[in-house]
């Protein structure tokens, strides 16, 4: 049969095209599991390492604050008040004539506390009724559901203003227990959307099949997939308890003024932020700067987690 | 189609008929983390108007990205980074965004291949039509609403004006291809590009589809660039084939002569491996008496294959190891309002399978092979009937008794991207059904696992691997692999092969065959591919709308099919029209 030009019989040099065995596996390769490569993508980018970086600065300030200053926070001299940076103590006086470093410096504890603590039991409790809530459903699903719904009404600053006001001592651990009493229904509601999906997923039912036990399913199989969400959330929630912490110190109603934290700073700073702004600008810049850190991981988290989520650039 | 040939004129004389495309050179990248990966290196194509060109290959040969190159739809890291593409004598690599526009809808149509997700489930059928007349300049105003019924019309949708107002959930899948095909034709381009076309759809409605979109373009003189991973249906529908394999053009031209004579060794390996090809191969060589099977190369798909079947016929019968009787399994659907629907998923089916055999459960989606499959795997629970698994009747088993049924009867399904855990590495995955069941210490489970890879052909390295580091082929053997840990009698294989490339669903099947005869395993294998059956299965239910409409030995459907259906779902098989060892 004639051919038109361009479109007669070809065969490609075999030298050029050899064929490889049937999908065979090259064993060179290294294994990857969904966490290393997580893993792989977050090191690549520069902002992983800025905050990485400054997280572990942060923590090691509020461990060892004694290493930063030599200064008792504590120690005012009211002829200091409102005074200007001096040789010892660069971010000048406040208004009692406390060294302003020295109480950024040793401020950091309460407030990373708070943060911690508040997310650590708002990710748990969050975790456990949110899984337990989508993968078994019916009735357990409904009660949970909207008494998650009650409490996601209520504003967290107004609900906190009421229940601090209740309890006897403002500690860092009464406050960010407070403060979880009214976060936990959004992280339980992102790891039930999470867990469902993943409880309709073909593996699950291949598991059920197999003969394995529907709880080990929930821990083996539904949970570490449905997890990674929630730690961008909460990686997230870490940087806005601490700023919730400080709102509510600024208020009068978080931690008692005896306990130094950046929120009481901020709120005394009030009184002199005219006259003297470096009161305020430093608790507040180191404030600004711990929250940010920790809102850039959880971009960053999401981003290696789930790299469909990822804006192309 | 006009078959002038002007076949002896030198290249560049002046009465040389133009190619409308021409590919010279092509090659795409990929931006990736880890650098520029090729796709697609120095593909040559022509493509003359009125003719039909089909690229063939696996996936991953680059073959959807050639295409999607040509009107500039390449996703966001791709990017021509060499040859050149002639539509017409124009060079479309050069064209900017505003250009390509022009060329894109109007004078190269493009139908996708999922006609599940890329309709608009938004928008109705009229406007999302419409809206691509008007984007195409053919028509305006009031002028592009009667079009949009006339496009609707010639797509093969009678009740096009009725149907206008309707989203596209309220249509099947074939329907919504129609309409994709319809919007791919509506400006009448020049060349209409599609993208595996039918590949979602059930052999009936593809061949439906196929005709249709065959007598269309034939009637405007469209060409058509076809895109597919099936052999059997290029050569039935296009007149030149173009076979790519790993980024590459390996062997190219008319598409009788590569059917007929393959050259390079992989298309070789893809005409013995296609089951289109090879069902066609063994009817032609039973009518003929004795074929040449030997052009095919040893150890080709059905040679195998066939032998095993005989030699399994010729064993003495012995007892049903399953026996379905009379099952049916009704689904409550909720309809306007409070009111309730029945569905009667499956209806009163029957069948028995013997020790030792494989069954085959045949149907198109909707017919409710697969619900059958979970009802006999006890996923689902049946509403009526019964289901004896060596003489006990395994309905509302609880607790021990149901753990030791899963142990005897385990599933093999059909996504293998969805039915491994992510998270879990091939080892963990394959021990699990072990450690489920509590059987031998962790050395033991070790051990067996060990065993378990090499059944399957799969290096011990692998045990670490996970799941998103494997082919296709490599999750499924892992899939089998698993049900196979505890030893059990039967499996249930849903759609096992039916996701893979051909090659790799031959090698599977070989390796599912050879396991059998080992392992004395009893299969249940449920698949929309007649073709396969032919290969595989030593009796054959065909289902329809969840009754089982014909039941008898693989040879007897195919010799001699009862129903219409059956003989319906025989004559879709693509590649009918070809001659095998002439």
């Amino acid at each position: 049969m004639p051919n038109k030009p361009g479109q007669a019989h070809f065969v490609a040099e075999l030298e050029d095209t050899p064929v490889a065995a049937v999908d065979r596996l090259d064993e060179n390769e290294k294994a990857r599991s969904t966490w290393a490569d997580a893993w792989d993508s977050m090191r690549r980018r520069p902002t992983f390492w800025v905050s990485a970086v400054l997280i572990l600065l942060i923590v090691v300030v509020a461990l060892f604050p004694t290493l930063f200053t030599q200064v008792d926070p504590r120690q005012c001299t009211l002829g200091n008040s409102n005074g200007d940076p001096t040789a010892g103590h660069p971010f000048g006086f406040n208004r009692q004539g406390c060294d302003v470093y020295s109480r950024t410096i040793w401020g950091t504890q309460a407030s990373l506390t708070v943060g911690l603590l508040a997310a650590s039991i708002v990710t748990l409790f969050g975790i456990i009724v949110g899984a337990l809530a989508g993968y078994y459903g019916g009735w357990l699903d409904a009660v949970v559901s909207r008494i998650g719904d009650i409490f996601f009404a209520i504003p967290t600053v107004l609900g906190a203003i009421v229940l601090m006001s209740v309890l006897p001592t403002a500690t860092p651990i009464t406050v960010a227990f407070v403060l979880s009493v009214f976060a936990w229904p959004q992280i339980a509601r992102i790891m039930r959307g999470a867990v469902l999906s993943a409880s309709n997923s073909d593996y699950v039912m291949a598991s059920t099949a197999l003969g394995v036990s529907k709880f080990r399913i929930l821990l083996r199989h539904v949970v570490p997939n449905a997890i990674a969400p929630v730690i961008v959330i909460a990686t997230v929630s870490l940087g806005t308890f601490i700023v919730a912490e400080a709102t509510l110190s600024f208020l009068g109603i978080g931690l008692p003024p005896s306990v130094m934290s950046w929120g009481n700073d901020i709120g005394t700073a009030q009184t002199s932020i005219v006259t003297s702004p470096q009161v305020l600008l430093y608790p507040a810049a180191a404030l600004s700067i711990t929250v940010l850190a920790f809102l850039m991981l959880g971009d960053i988290l999401r981003d290696a987690l789930d790299p469909t989520a990822r804006a192309t650039r | 189609m006009s078959q002038t040939l002007l076949d002896t004129t030198p290249e560049g004389t002046e009465n040389e008929e133009q190619p409308l495309l021409q590919i010279r050179n092509l090659e795409v990248s990929f931006q990736t983390q880890r650098g520029l990966v090729p796709a697609v290196r120095g593909v040559d194509l022509t493509l003359y108007a009125g003719q039909t060109l089909a690229i063939v290959g696996e996936s991953g040969s680059g073959k959807t990205t050639t295409a999607q190159s040509i009107i500039d739809l390449l996703p966001g890291p791709g990017k021509v980074t060499g040859g050149q593409i002639l539509f017409e004598g124009r060079d479309l690599t050069t064209l900017n965004a505003k250009e390509i526009q022009a060329v894109r809808g109007n004078l190269i149509g493009y139908v996708p291949q999922d006609p599940m997700s890329n309709l608009n489930p938004v928008w109705n059928i009229g406007f999302q039509v419409e809206e691509a007349i008007k984007a195409n300049n053919v028509a305006q105003g009031k002028e592009a609403r009667a079009r949009t019924i006339q496009v609707l019309k010639e797509a093969g949708l009678s009740d096009a004006q009725d149907r206008l107002k309707q989203y596209p959930h309220q249509f099947s899948g074939g329907m919504r291809q129609r309409v994709l095909i319809g919007i791919g034709l509506s400006a009448r381009p020049k060349l209409l590009i599609a993208d595996e076309p039918t590949s979602a759809l059930d052999v009936t409605v593809q061949r439906q589809i196929l005709d249709h979109l065959g007598t269309l373009t034939r009637d405007y003189g469209t060409s058509v660039l076809f895109i597919t991973h099936d052999l059997g249906l290029a050569a039935e529908r296009a007149e030149q084939l173009v076979v790519m394999y790993k980024g590459r053009v390996v062997e190219s031209g008319p598409s009788q002569e590569i059917l007929a004579n393959p050259q390079h060794p992989y298309t070789q390996r893809l005409v013995s491996a296609a089951p289109s090809l090879a069902s066609r191969r063994i009817q032609s060589a039973k009518h003929a008496g004795a074929g040449d099977p030997e052009i095919f190369g040893e150890g080709s798909l059905d040679d195998t294959l066939i032998a095993r079947a005989a030699e399994r016929e010729n064993a003495a019968p012995v007892k049903d190891l399953i026996s379905v009787r009379d099952i049916s399994k009704v689904y409550r659907i909720r309809t306007k309002g409070l009111h309730t629907n029945e569905l009667r998923a499956v209806d009163g089916v029957s069948f028995g399978i013997q020790k030792g055999t494989t069954t085959a459960l045949v149907g198109e989606s909707g017919s409710g092979k697969s619900t059958v499959a979970k009802l006999i795997l006890q996923l689902e629970s049946i509403t009526t009937g019964a289901i004896e698994f060596d003489g006990q009747d395994v309905a509302g088993l609880k607790g021990k008794e149901l753990l030791k049924f899963r142990r005897r009867v385990q599933p093999v399904f059909q996504d293998p991207y969805g039915s491994l855990d992510p998270q879990y590495n091939v080892g963990n995955t394959i021990a699990e059904p072990l450690l489920a069941h509590g059987v031998g210490t962790p050395k033991e489970r070790q051990e067996r696992v060990k065993e378990l890879l090499e059944q399957v052909s799969l290096p011990w390295a692998s045990r670490f691997r996970y799941p998103s580091e494997l082919s296709g082929g490599q999750r499924q053997r892992i899939a089998i692999a698993r049900a196979l840990a505890l030893k059990p009698d039967v499996l249930v294989l849903d759609e096992a092969v039916s996701a893979l490339d051909v090659l790799v669903q031959g090698q599977v099947l070989n390796l599912l065959t050879e396991l059998q005869t080992e392992l004395g395993l009893t299969y249940l294998f449920i698949t929309h591919d007649l073709a396969v059956v032919r290969l595989v299965a030593d009796n054959v239910c065909v289902m329809q709308k969840g009754r089982i409409v014909e039941a008898a030995s693989t040879d007897e459907v195919f010799e001699n099919p009862k129903q219409s259906y059956t003989q319906e779902l025989l004559a879709a098989i693509p590649g009918g029209n070809f001659q095998f060892g002439r």
